[in-house]
């Protein structure tokens, strides 16, 4: 299942560098002209500096360890990834949290963050506190060992709202992206997950799908993928899901590295300038999330944290400093990778932006 | 002039056609817009319609365009090849039907 793929950086390869990626990113098309810069395009719409309208959500990436190594990862997570966030830092995350009534929601990411050994225990502090918990659960997680089998009832137990990744409703496309076996697995997990009442109307158990294209082009119409992944899980595996979202793939790390190395990232990076949507710019998640890293610094997204793009003012740049108040004033940090939030009907962790 | 006569270049241009004769231009980006969105059809049935007919009439922009489009719409690969199939069977059965005119053409020349 992919898990004898080695992560860019376990290959010492210069993409695991997030400065070189930056790099590619500034480059030139290979005609020799420049893709006109995201910042200016914002300018040009009265979106500049962008700023947030509000923090209402907290990103955790709890670490880069995970059990998959899907060719199009932006964390360029993997099994050897030993990177993942304490319970030190995790109490650093609560004592924010407590300090930030507004912060309603608390969305866990990865890697699998079932995998840090402190996973439960943060679920269930958070959970006290009444927010509303997000997990991005990859499915095969829990699978992957006999002591994540119960991970059903104990997102049950907590009331967790389920988002996990499946690109498409065949295994083709999904073992093409995230390995060898990995559609079979999930949809066994999906089962296992709809049994305990994911999924399920009137359960109010939360199971959402994120679709991702596998490969260089871009995510088509949120509702009608969603109504044709509903019927073909439905009648081909008696699975049921709450919605579906569409995630543009953003030019960095792996992701980054396929488009190199197939020959699509000019065409792939012109897609996305084409598809610049005023709309979808106004509405982009770093808006109204705040995004933390396995080591408690601060970043305006998941994307922006694995280029090493921490938020702009140096003085509240880690958890220790954290002041909701003051981090709503700040400029959100921009790059040539944001296009990929921008294009089409907008793009973000919770799928299109634009209604 | 380009030295061949398709370039992939120029299916970005398409939208150039409009230069020489706005208002028309204009109706037909506006009628092919309309034809587009989802009605009876989805607009993946749409798009796989579209990529047949691309093979039909042999336009390798068309046929880049919606290779690409089926895919955005979440079309697999056995379905756009289905769609192909039609395509085929469609200008090889319109080959073969004519083979009844052929056959009166015979009947009528031959004793």
């Amino acid at each position: 299942m992919g898990s004898t793929v080695k992560s860019l950086k376990g290959q010492h390869h210069q993409l695991a560098d997030s400065a070189f990626q930056l790099n590619v990113l500034q480059q030139s098309r290979r005609q020799g002209d420049e893709f006109p810069a995201f910042a200016e395009r914002l300018r040009e719409h009265g979106l500049y500096p962008l700023t947030p309208t509000g923090t209402t959500i907290l990103q955790v990436n709890v670490g880069k360890m995970c059990n998959q190594t899907c060719r199009h990862c932006h964390v360029d997570a993997g099994p050897d990834r030993k990177e993942i966030m304490t319970r030190e830092t995790m109490a650093l995350c609560l004592q924010a949290l407590q300090r930030a009534p507004q912060i309603t929601t608390v969305d866990l990411t990865g890697g699998a963050p079932e995998m840090n050994p402190d996973f439960r225990w943060f679920v269930e502090e958070i959970s006290a506190m009444g927010r509303h918990v997000i997990v991005r659960c990859n499915l095969t997680i829990i699978l992957a060992n006999k002591k994540y089998h119960d991970l059903p009832a104990f997102f049950k137990q907590h009331g967790v709202h389920v988002i996990s990744s499946l690109p498409y409703f065949q295994a083709s496309r999904t073992d093409a992206q995230r390995g060898e076996g990995v559609f079979e697995k999930s949809i066994k997990a999906l089962q296992l997950l709809n049994e305990v009442g994911y999924g399920q109307e009137e359960t109010g158990l939360l199971l959402d799908l994120v679709y991702n294209p596998s490969g260089a082009f871009l995510p088509g119409s949120q509702a009608s993928l969603k109504a044709e992944f509903k019927r073909r899980l439905s009648s081909g595996y008696g699975i049921v899901f709450n919605d579906l979202f569409c995630i543009t793939n953003l030019p960095i790390s792996r992701y980054l590295d396929y488009l190199v190395q197939s020959g699509n990232y000019d065409s792939y990076m012109q897609k996305l300038v084409d598809a610049f949507n005023p709309a979808a710019a106004a509405g982009v998640m770093c808006r109204n999330t705040i995004s933390v890293g396995w080591n408690g610094y601060l970043y305006d997204c998941d994307f922006n944290q694995m280029l090493d793009l921490k938020v702009a003012p140096k003085a509240m740049q880690h958890l220790r400093d954290f002041d909701v108040a003051a981090l709503d004033a700040r400029h959100i940090v921009l790059n040539q990778h944001c296009y990929g939030c921008t294009a089409g009907a907008g793009s973000s962790c919770g799928g299109e932006t634009v209604k | 002039m380009e030295n061949t006569y398709y370039n992939p270049a120029d299916l970005a241009k398409f939208g150039n056609i409009s230069e020489l004769q706005p208002e028309m231009g204009r109706k037909f980006f506006d009628y092919y817009g309309e034809v587009f969105k989802e009605g009876a059809l989805t607009e993946r049935e749409k798009s796989l319609i579209a990529l047949a007919v691309a093979h039909a009439v042999q336009c390798p922009y068309c046929i880049d365009a919606y290779s690409t489009d089926c895919l955005q719409k979440g079309a697999d690969e056995n379905q756009m090849m289905e769609a192909v199939h039609v395509a085929a069977a469609i200008k090889g059965g319109s080959a073969l039907v004519h083979g009844v005119q052929m056959m009166n053409k015979i009947k009528e020349l031959t004793m």
